[in-house]
């Protein structure tokens, strides 16, 4: 049990997706200007995440590692989180059409979000079990979503702060999430309480 | 080979026919975000974007046909507010659209008006009252300062008046410090 | 009557220094009647009233020349007897050193009041109650200016406990209220009563700071009149602790009732209302002497040699008051209203008005130039000082960056411009100032935001109607042509029905004499051919002719005959 809660807990904080793995930047820097925006967008990728986590492995257990064709794990990897991204879009936009909007460009984009590849690439390299795989992506996910409100909380604040011309926009942006990047390395240290 | 051709087909056969499916399913009908751009837009109904109004021009937005620099009336500021709304770059105003001009009402001299009437059909807002032959006015308060009552008038006798700043529209200036050279010496 | 009263506390607030001895010295003066009386139209929060004279036009002291235009607006009344010079824009009382449409009025030394009595509003409806408090102009006297009879609706305000009579003054300098208090306690308290009674109130509080105990005496002396005279015991004099802005209507509220009235809420949602003490004044002048509000009491503070309190009609330009009390020569401002929310006037020569509780007379030495605006280091002193537990910082930092939907966001509306947070910021940054700047943004902004959204629908109705009427017109067309393809065919079936009707036989018969005519005419034109001829071809052309005649008689002898 315990083993779980470790693979939850070293996803959101110890190997933080965005923080630590540098994995799904261009998410993380454009959808982090408002505070509302950035937690659609986490709940939206969490969901994307979870499901395509559970769908690789049953793929990769059941289709691709049978007929040999470990090859083709990123290519059908692509297109399973792109139908998945698809379906979602669909859903929210009938559902939630405010949300929807709010997140707008950005969700046919979780497509392209590196961090939703490399999870169920990472969870086949980790040899992750099917509820691993699930708990590691919505981990990793949940790990985003913090990252991401973090972030945009800071960005609403630098809007009404000074600084220096040259600096405004996604140079500051840049150099605020090297510095929260350095802060999430403290928790490598949580690895000694194991 | 053939298994992985077999795989991969039956992959796309299968995720395509489930998003197929969503795409009826969850059909949305009508486009919110026209609403929200037309929001923003300062209803001037003016045209000078090149389309023959606020929504029109609103709509071309939200499919991708206008850029969102054609608005004089609504200036920087109003770029800035869909350049938000839309995650798109802010762009200046383009110059051929027009230039950003102080808010201003149509005033008719009526010494001049014939009462022709061709002004009353050219205001988008009724805010020209007038009949036949008889004297024409501008209701200042409804005026939004589109200039399209100009051109058709044909002894030319509307002008536009920028409003004036009086005690009610009065606005509180934004804070400056003047630094007076004494204290810059003295600091 | 006293004191028994627990009393509660409001977060933050300064305790600056009160000055306000040396205007206190000297009894109320009235102050004469300036050779110029300039009266401003837009007197009170809401619409601008309409002018009601005409230049030329001799008016009486009381005489409405002002009526109130929509629904929150107050008349405006002449000061003094004289003939109105002018209706025109003048210079106002007001720090944009814009003008406004003013009423000026040449004084002619009469003072003769237009007819006036009691006005008996036990008896009237509300509505009277209403209209005749509208027209009595009698507004906020503390400051705001906010309508009174807007706030004295027993309709709107019903389950109303406590009457808050709002003596506190709290801002230095300012001792007009003190003054009045002093010395006309009596007529306070009758006006306090006539508003309880119209709010239906069960007990009225007078809050005064305990930097006044001259006040307290005289209004607890009143009360104790009140008291043994009509055995009326409902009111008390509380006196509360000194320190800015206990004046605040919110604050006093929360100081002598406990209540604290959240934001959006108005604090007759929580049965109380609060008036100033020169509101009262002005209410039992209107109710029971039937007099409008023409003047009001100021102080003269400052830069001056003697500063005092006078009652001075509306209308009497701030430099005559100045006059009266000898400003010292290095004065190089004027200011309404305190130090703290003090405005700055573009000009000495402003009319005082109804707002104008004090008339300030600056120099650089009593207050020098802030020092340099230095940057914010969020040391939160503005927070701990803030008496409507905001966060001013925050709103500085959105204020200034111009993001106003997030000042928003922090309810910049509910800051009072009390100047706490500037006082005590050690940055000296002008808060306030950000904090007028961004309000007035916003309600730039929203202004624009309704005359846009005024001209959207106005737009689609003017589509929707020229749809309409493209429709009407075509099915009119579309009509019009049913219409005549009807009545061609009946108009055929007609003439197959009706041929046979003397009118028709008559017409035929016309038509056919007609034809005969013509064709008799055509039959005595002689052929050009037949004139100027020899007898020898005149007898060949009649032999020819007598022959075609017998050919012809030969031809048809049948159809000459029928015919």
């Amino acid at each position: 049990m315990t083993s779980y809660l470790f693979v939850v807990l070293g996803a959101v904080l110890v190997n933080n997706v965005v923080f630590v793995r540098i994995l799904g930047l261009c998410p993380f820097m454009g959808v982090s200007k408002k505070l509302e925006t950035a937690a659609g967008m986490g709940a939206a990728t969490t969901f994307v995440l979870t499901m395509a986590c559970g769908a690789s492995y049953v793929i990769d257990r059941w289709l691709l590692i049978p007929n040999q064709l470990e090859y083709l794990r990123t290519l059908s990897f692509i297109v399973t989180i792109a139908a998945i991204v698809q379906l979602t879009e669909l859903v929210i936009q009938k559902t939630s059409p405010l949300l929807h909007q709010v997140l707008g460009i950005y969700l046919p984009l979780i497509t392209t979000n590196c961090a939703v590849l490399g999870i169920p690439l990472l969870n086949v390299s980790l040899r992750h079990n099917f509820l691993e795989s699930l708990l590691f992506g919505a981990g990793s996910a949940i790990g985003f979503t913090l990252a991401l409100i973090l972030f945009a909380g800071i960005r609403e604040r630098l809007e009404a702060a000074d600084i220096p011309v040259h600096f405004r926009g996604t140079a500051i942006a840049m150099v605020t999430a090297g510095l929260m990047s350095l802060a999430f390395m403290g928790f490598a240290g949580l690895d000694k309480y194991k | 080979m053939l298994a992985a051709l077999l795989v991969m087909a039956l992959g796309a056969v299968v995720l395509g026919a489930a998003l197929g499916y969503a795409a009826v399913r969850f059909r949305v009908e009508g486009d919110p975000l026209v609403e929200k751009i037309d929001a923003i837009l300062p209803q001037t109904q003016c045209g000078q974007c090149s389309y023959p109004g606020c929504r029109p021009y609103a709509t071309a937005i939200a499919k991708g046909e206008a850029e969102i620099n054609q608005c004089p009336p609504g200036g920087d500021e109003g770029i800035r507010k869909l350049a938000d709304l839309l995650g798109r770059e802010f762009k200046s105003l383009s110059a051929e659209h027009g230039i950003e001009k102080p808010k201003s009402v149509a005033v008719i001299d009526e010494q001049i008006c014939i009462g022709c009437t061709l002004c009353i059909q050219a205001c988008p807002v009724d805010a020209i009252v007038g009949a036949s032959k008889q004297l024409h006015t501008v209701i200042a308060r409804q005026c939004t300062g589109c200039e399209l009552c100009l051109p058709p008038c044909p002894v030319d006798c509307i002008s536009m008046q920028a409003i004036r700043e009086s005690v009610e529209n009065w606005k509180w200036k934004y804070p400056v410090f003047k630094i007076n050279p004494a204290q810059r010496e003295a600091a | 009557m006293t004191a028994l009263q627990r009393l509660f506390k409001f977060n933050g607030g300064v305790k600056p220094a009160y000055n306000k001895e040396a205007s206190t010295r000297l009894p109320i003066a009235v102050a004469p009647t300036p050779t110029l009386l300039v009266i401003p139209l837009h007197q009170s929060i809401g619409g601008m009233p309409r002018p009601l004279v005409k230049p030329g036009e001799r008016v009486l002291k009381g005489q409405r020349i002002g009526g109130a235009d929509g629904n929150v607006s107050s008349a405006v009344h002449a000061s003094t007897s004289g003939t109105v010079i002018a209706v025109e824009m003048r210079l106002m009382p007001h720090t944009s050193g814009l003008s406004a449409m003013c009423v000026v009025i040449e004084p002619d030394g009469r003072d003769e009041w237009i007819p006036h009595g009691p006005f008996d509003f036990r008896n009237a409806s509300p509505t009277q109650i209403h209209d005749y408090l509208r027209d009595s102009g009698v507004v906020g006297l503390g400051g705001a200016v906010f309508p009174s009879y807007l706030k004295l609706n027993p309709e709107k305000q019903r389950n109303l406990d406590t009457l808050v009579l709002n003596g506190a003054e709290c801002e230095p300098y300012i001792t007009c209220d003190d003054v009045l208090m002093r010395e006309r306690a009596a007529t306070i308290l009758q006006g306090a009563l006539v508003m309880r009674d119209m709010l239906g109130a069960g007990q009225v509080l007078i809050g005064i700071e305990d930097n006044k105990p001259e006040a307290i005496a005289a209004m607890e002396a009143a009360a104790h009149a009140v008291k043994t005279a009509v055995g009326e015991s409902s009111v008390k004099v509380v006196s509360v602790p000194t320190l800015y802005p206990a004046g605040g209507a919110k604050q006093l509220i929360r100081v002598l009732t406990g209540i604290e009235v959240p934001h959006g809420k108005r604090s007759t949602d929580y049965g109380v209302q609060c008036f100033n003490v020169g509101t009262a004044y002005a209410i039992f002048e209107a109710i029971a002497l039937g007099q409008p509000l023409i003047s009001r009491i100021v102080t003269v503070a400052g830069n001056v040699g003697q500063p005092r309190n006078f009652e001075v009609l509306l209308g009497t330009p701030m430099r005559d008051l100045i006059a009266l009390c000898g400003p010292l020569p290095d004065s190089d401002r004027v200011i309404m209203g305190g130090p703290m929310m003090g405005l700055r006037m573009p000009d000495d020569s402003v009319p005082v008005v109804k707002a104008a509780n004090c008339v300030l007379v600056g120099s650089s030495d009593l207050f020098p130039p802030p020092p340099p605006e230095m940057p914010c280091i969020r040391c939160g002193e503005c927070a701990k000082a803030c008496p409507a537990d905001l966060q001013p910082f925050e709103l500085y930092w959105f204020a200034r960056a111009k993001i106003f939907g997030k000042a928003q966001e922090y309810d910049l509306f509910d800051c009072i411009e009390c100047g706490c947070c500037a006082y005590v910021c050690p940055s000296h940054i002008p808060l306030v100032d950000y904090y007028r700047f961004a309000k007035s943004e916003i309600w730039a902004r929203e202004l624009a935001k309704v005359s846009s959204d005024e001209a959207r629908e106005r737009y689609e109705f003017r589509m929707l109607r020229e749809e309409r009427e493209k429709q009407d017109h075509a099915a009119k067309l579309a009509a019009k042509a049913v219409a005549r393809r009807e009545k061609a065919a009946a108009a055929k079936t007609d003439a197959a029905k009706v041929a046979t009707t003397p009118e028709q036989d008559e017409k035929k018969a016309l038509i056919a004499a007609a034809l005969e005519r013509v064709r008799a005419q055509k039959e005595q034109i002689q052929p050009e051919n037949t004139i100027n001829l020899t007898p020898e071809q005149v007898a060949e052309v009649a032999a020819i002719e007598t022959r075609r005649a017998e050919i012809r008689e030969m031809a048809k002898p049948h159809v000459w005959q029928d015919d």
